[in-house]
């Protein structure tokens, strides 16, 4: 290693004549050909520096004071945990992000599951590779649609008055199974988690798609040969071939639930009563409407930590799978 | 019908769930374009009479939808831009360049992309204050530029990573710069993936929410998603305008499906595995 970075700066040496740019340094020529490298990250690292790093620590440091965003925040250690801990509306909020996590992460991985291995190895062998693309795209447009859209196409479908959906059930005669789908509070998380998996479904379909063309088709010939069925195919193979992609798909799917925003603002606003509350509108409202800065930053500070776990968790478990895949290789 | 359902069982269920994800669209479609008299009377599930166009006019016009739209391309583009550039400065130091503590620097960008915008939103409006940028586009596209680039670094070092060595080493001995190898080799090899990664960084720009709702109060500045999030969260709009309001909102997201559809489906898989 040490002989080519030396190499490379004997180059580097030679090469400043004719390039303008080069900012190596006359000093420390072993390690001038990795240093200046570092030169390239130096707009990035500043840049997130006061976009990102800065503002983190400053809402980690409000979460310990009460603040009403003017005037000196007021040092109060842990109490804003506290309270959190004794806060009803708090743990509301959580509990409906595990709702979010079903109808983000879990339904749409497993439908997804199984409809992108239909299109695979169904629809493209008897019907062609163009039906296969028209049907993925009708499951994908929802995700290029902004959330906000969604919200309001949605909030009229499901309106009680001279919406569509009542509407239909009225058309088909079964009026008295008319709802106030997002206005009723035993109804409005289920209504919100129904419009979670239609926004949510093409991302797992669009990648166990991508995975499965990467699955040797011989392991399906040889299957079939031995006369296993579909569903013993789809278990034995499709599953535990394209498990990387499941484990991703999970991850980010259960991530952006625990995220889960502008669905619920323009929705429900976390109504009616708190019905449909999520920890980021939660927060949200905290920090905008009630002013009360050091305990909406200490509601981040507690989905962040939970995020970022999830997220190490994920890393972790992802490189030791690739690890271990490497190691049946070699 | 008969015969067809049962030769084609599968392809049948699949298409009924694909219509089910459409009809939404449809729906939409349909009642935007009709009278809200003809509303009242038939209800939405009716198709239109004729082509009512007035009420996509009025909307337009209420909300100065044109400039809402030049808005959100104007953020959306420059925060494309920008951020695939800081992505390539990144990666090519990470991934070609190797710098010591890479691992380190990369996980913090991971960590950074995953980060809830939650625990940003509140010092990032209250220092945007401070420094005079509250309610400019300029400050939502330097938010994004940021945490897009978070993503594009992380793709692009692993991409850049395995980017074939003796290419670069030719370039040095012929006596080009670093800078020159960037723009003149690295930059144009990768042209896919950066494309792919400027799609993704203009759609997403343009589908958030929380930040610019949060940074961008006044009209002028609004973006389309923030402006009609905003008349629904009033519940102000009728029938006639929140179909107006939901097609106008869907129409440059199915132009951009339509245009990037090959760039987008292609890059989630990239994007997802590496």
């Amino acid at each position: 290693m040490t002989v080519t970075a030396e190499r490379g700066g004997g180059r580097s040496r030679g090469a400043r004549a004719v390039g303008k740019h080069d900012h190596s340094g006359p000093r420390r020529p072993r390690n001038r050909p990795r240093d200046s490298y570092a030169l390239f990250l130096l707009p990035g690292v500043l840049a997130f520096l006061a976009v990102i790093v800065v503002p983190f620590l400053m809402n980690t440091g409000a979460s310990f004071t009460e603040w009403q965003g003017v005037g000196t925040p007021e040092w109060s250690g842990l109490a804003n945990y506290r309270e959190l801990m004794d806060d009803a509306d708090f743990w509301a909020s959580f509990r409906h992000s595990l709702f979010m996590v079903v109808a983000m992460a879990l339904v749409p991985t497993a439908v997804g599951l199984v409809l992108a291995a239909a299109l695979f190895d169904y629809i493209d062998k008897h019907h062609g590779s163009k039906a296969v693309a028209v049907l993925r795209a009708c499951f994908y447009l929802p995700q290029v649609l902004p959330i906000a859209v969604a919200g309001i196409v949605w909030s009229w479908i499901l309106a009680p008055e001279n919406g569509s959906l009542n509407e239909l059930l009225d058309a088909v005669g079964l009026g008295s199974w008319q709802q106030d789908w997002l206005g009723d509070p035993d109804l409005a998380l289920w209504s919100v988690m129904g419009v979670m998996v239609w926004v949510q479904l093409g991302f797992p379909l669009v990648v166990f798609m991508a995975g499965l063309g990467r699955v040797d088709p011989q392991l399906y010939e040889a299957a079939e040969l031995d006369g296993a069925g579909w569903w013993r195919r789809f278990w034995h193979i499709t599953l535990p071939q394209i498990r990387p992609e499941i484990y991703v798909v999970l991850l980010w799917c259960t991530i952006a639930a625990l995220k889960v925003f502008g669905a619920v603002y323009v929705l429900t606003k976390g109504g009616p009563g708190g019905a449909t509350n999520v920890p980021s509108y939660f927060s949200f409202t905290t920090f905008f409407e009630k002013t009360q800065v050091g305990y909406g930053a200490a509601i981040s500070t507690v989905l962040t930590i939970i995020i970022l776990a999830l997220a190490l968790i994920g890393l972790k478990l992802q490189t030791r799978a690739e690890d271990a895949e490497e190691g049946l290789r070699t | 019908m008969t015969t067809a359902l049962r030769r084609y069982p599968v392809l049948i269920a699949l298409v009924i769930a694909a219509l089910f994800m459409v009809v939404p669209f449809l729906i939409v479609a349909v009642n935007a374009v009709k009278s809200p008299t003809e509303y009242a009377q038939n209800g939405p599930l009716s198709l239109p009479d004729g082509l009512y166009l007035d009420g996509l006019k009025d909307f337009w016009e209420r909300v100065d939808y044109g400039q809402k739209l030049f808005n959100s391309l104007l953020i959306s583009g420059s925060v494309a831009a920008l951020a695939v550039v800081l992505s390539i400065l990144n990666a090519y130091a990470i991934g070609i360049g190797r710098v010591r503590g890479r691992t380190w620097v990369l996980a913090f960008f991971v960590l950074a992309n995953m980060l809830p915008q939650e625990a940003l939103v509140y010092p990032v409006y209250y220092l945007s204050k401070e420094v005079g940028l509250y309610d400019t586009r300029l400050s939502v596209i330097i938010v994004f530029t940021v945490i897009q680039a978070a993503f594009g670094t992380y793709l692009l070092a692993s991409v850049l990573g395995q980017f074939p060595r003796e290419i670069i080493e030719a370039a040095r001995i012929d006596g080009a710069s670093r800078w020159q190898v960037l723009w003149r080799i690295v930059v144009p090899v990768s042209r896919p993936t950066l494309g792919v990664l400027l799609v993704f960084f203009f759609i997403w720009t343009w589908n958030e929410f929380l930040l610019p709702l949060v940074m961008l109060i006044s009209n002028d500045n609004q973006t389309v998603s923030v402006a009609l999030g905003v008349l629904q969260g009033q519940r102000l709009m009728d029938a006639t305008m929140t179909n107006a309001a939901a097609l106008l909102g869907v129409l440059p997201a199915l132009v951009f499906f339509l245009v990037f559809q090959r760039t987008l489906t292609r890059g989630i898989a990239v994007g997802a595995v590496k």
